[in-house]
């Protein structure tokens, strides 16, 4: 009898683990390139950088054993990062290599820590503050950041807010004219990274008029600042009478920018349509859908479909990947969920073929399959989103996922 | 003979909560109903059609004590919205909720006992006289 229970209880054993492999979805990819899992569950994992050794670092927004960035390492060159180190003891989305740093950011905090001849970081446990005190107040906090040729950083400054009303995310109520967000968010602002305990009123505001910007690049052949923005919420919620639930879900469009120092994209006065190709002025300002609104404002090189949430951009300079690749964007969309009840959109990495900043053709998905799931109905039952992008010194894309904590490698293979 | 009586009056109150049981039972049905009439509008957006919320943003309304215990302060996230900084089963949330004080106080004892009777949740009713008496004392 307990020889039955026993084998009873192992046969159960084994039902579970059989019943619980190992989370897998089968990435898709066009013909010639593979992908690789190199990093899994490790919970948030939000923007990713590697290093010239290859070293992948990880910033996560939770903490996983206490720590907030997790290191891999392959220290015997087989393909497997087997070492890891975990050190940074805060939660946050930005990380980037620079100049013999490594940054990374909290909601507030931009850090940062030295290399060694070998790669290794010195002052682990004592990061050095390079800008401090950054606006936070929950809503799009997130501080994603990069870096141009001459020493200058440049970090979003997400608005607090969905459209600047006076009672944020209440129906009904009115936009602020002019915004008072914009005078401390709303946009990107750059720094030197030449000084350290800096604020707010060091850094110069380069550009304005963004809600989230969290996908921020600079592109090295044309040596300019690229955004993507998180459009506004809901359309169709507030205004069913402009906008029925299939256009609010649609609307407004996703965007991708160029941006030069002064540009203001127009937020929160105005939503990119591209449908019609126009900056179409918001209702809580007084639009109906058509009117055109912040003259001055620039237009985005592409619009995407709405709420996917383009949460990083990579301006791929490698020369492993085939040539329409090179200069143009990745754009890793987290995937939607203000288009609820239509099906959920987005969950994959999308390429915008480039030449001189400009688009040369259309938008193509990239990578898909994240979701493990089509059509996504609930945002929750998504097993993976993509979340941060990275680029290896061999031409290797990097795309990270917050919601099981994945990591992929994506090779091209002559 | 005391005991026969206490039997008769047990089973006086046995069939007094049965008939209440049946009234409420078809007033909760009603009631998930128009609720869920005012979850699809007003709140679906942001907390989902399976309540389970949005990672880091919207909080789920599916196995959490907000929904399914006290009341009046489900009541009062309603009538106030909430934009305090919110941990739900060791996840944070960050975006607002607006007040919703323009719904009646039909529509929110309508939508409040859906939630909590949807989603895998099961708690009891609200009722309009405890929408009344939390928005009285705004």
């Amino acid at each position: 009898m307990q020889k039955i229970k026993l084998v009873v209880a192992m046969l159960m054993l084994l039902n579970v683990a059989a019943a619980q492999p190992k989370l897998q979805v089968a990435i898709q990819l066009p013909t010639g390139f593979t992908s690789k899992v190199v990093a899994n569950d490790l919970g948030r994992v939000r923007h990713i950088a590697v290093n010239s050794n290859g070293d992948l670092y990880m910033k996560l927004d939770r903490l996983v054993n206490g720590k907030g960035i997790y290191r891999l390492r392959d220290n015997n060159g087989d393909g497997v990062m087997e070492d890891t180190l975990a050190f940074g003891n805060y939660t946050g989305t930005g990380i980037g290599i620079n100049n013999g740093y490594l940054y990374a950011t909290s909601d507030q905090t931009i850090y940062r820590y030295k290399f060694d001849a070998n790669q290794n970081i010195v002052n682990l446990d004592q990061p050095e503050i390079v800008v401090d005190g950054l606006m936070n107040k929950r809503q799009h906090a997130s501080k994603s950041i990069t870096f141009d040729k001459v020493g200058n950083l440049y970090v979003n400054i997400g608005a607090p807010s969905n459209v600047c009303q006076e009672q944020d995310r209440q129906k009904g109520s009115p936009g602020l004219t002019p915004c008072p967000i914009l005078e401390n968010a709303g946009g990107i602002w750059q720094f030197n990274t030449s000084k350290t305990n800096q604020t707010l009123s060091d850094g110069i505001r380069y550009a304005t008029g963004m809600r989230n910007a969290l996908g921020i690049d600079w592109n090295n052949e044309v040596n300019d600042l690229f955004v993507t923005i998180h459009g506004r919420d809901m359309l169709y919620q507030y205004f069913p009478e402009m906008y029925n639930q299939k256009r609010g879900a649609e609307l407004p469009s996703e965007t991708f920018y160029r941006v030069k120092k002064g540009d203001d994209c127009g937020w929160p006065y105005i939503h990119w349509d591209h449908f019609q190709n126009k900056k179409i002025l918001n209702p809580e300002y007084g639009g109906d859908g058509k009117k055109e609104g912040a003259p001055n404002a620039i237009s985005p090189l592409v619009g995407f479909p709405g709420h996917m949430a383009p949460n990083a951009l990579l301006i791929y300079s490698g020369n492993q990947f085939p040539a329409k690749y090179k200069n143009g964007a990745f754009i890793a969309f987290h995937g939607s969920w203000n288009r609820t009840p239509e099906p959920q959109e987005g969950f994959y990495v999308v390429f915008v073929p480039m030449k001189n900043g400009l688009p040369t053709g259309k938008w193509e998905v990239f990578a898909d399959g994240f979701s493990g799931m089509s059509p996504v109905t609930n945002l929750s039952a998504a097993k993976h989103r993509p979340t941060g992008l990275a680029q290896g010194e061999d031409g290797s894309l990097y795309v990270s996922d917050d919601k099981a904590g994945y990591v992929w490698k994506i090779s091209y293979n002559k | 003979m005391r005991i026969k009586l206490a039997i008769f009056g047990l089973g006086l109150i046995l069939l007094s909560n049965f008939s209440n049981a049946q009234t409420s039972v078809q007033g909760k049905s009603k009631q998930m109903l128009n609720g869920k009439k005012v979850y699809d509008m007003y709140c679906q957006a942001c907390h989902q059609a399976d309540g389970n919320g949005v990672p880091r943003l919207n909080p789920p309304l599916a196995g959490t004590v907000y929904v399914t215990g006290s009341k009046t302060r489900l009541i009062d996230i309603v009538l106030n919205g909430l934009t305090d900084p919110i941990e739900i089963n060791g996840e944070e949330y960050n975006n607002p909720m607006a007040a919703h004080s323009f719904l009646t106080d039909q529509q929110i004892a309508d939508v409040l006992t859906y939630i909590r009777n949807s989603f895998g949740n099961k708690a009891g009713a609200v009722s309009v006289a405890e929408v009344k008496k939390q928005r009285a004392k705004k």
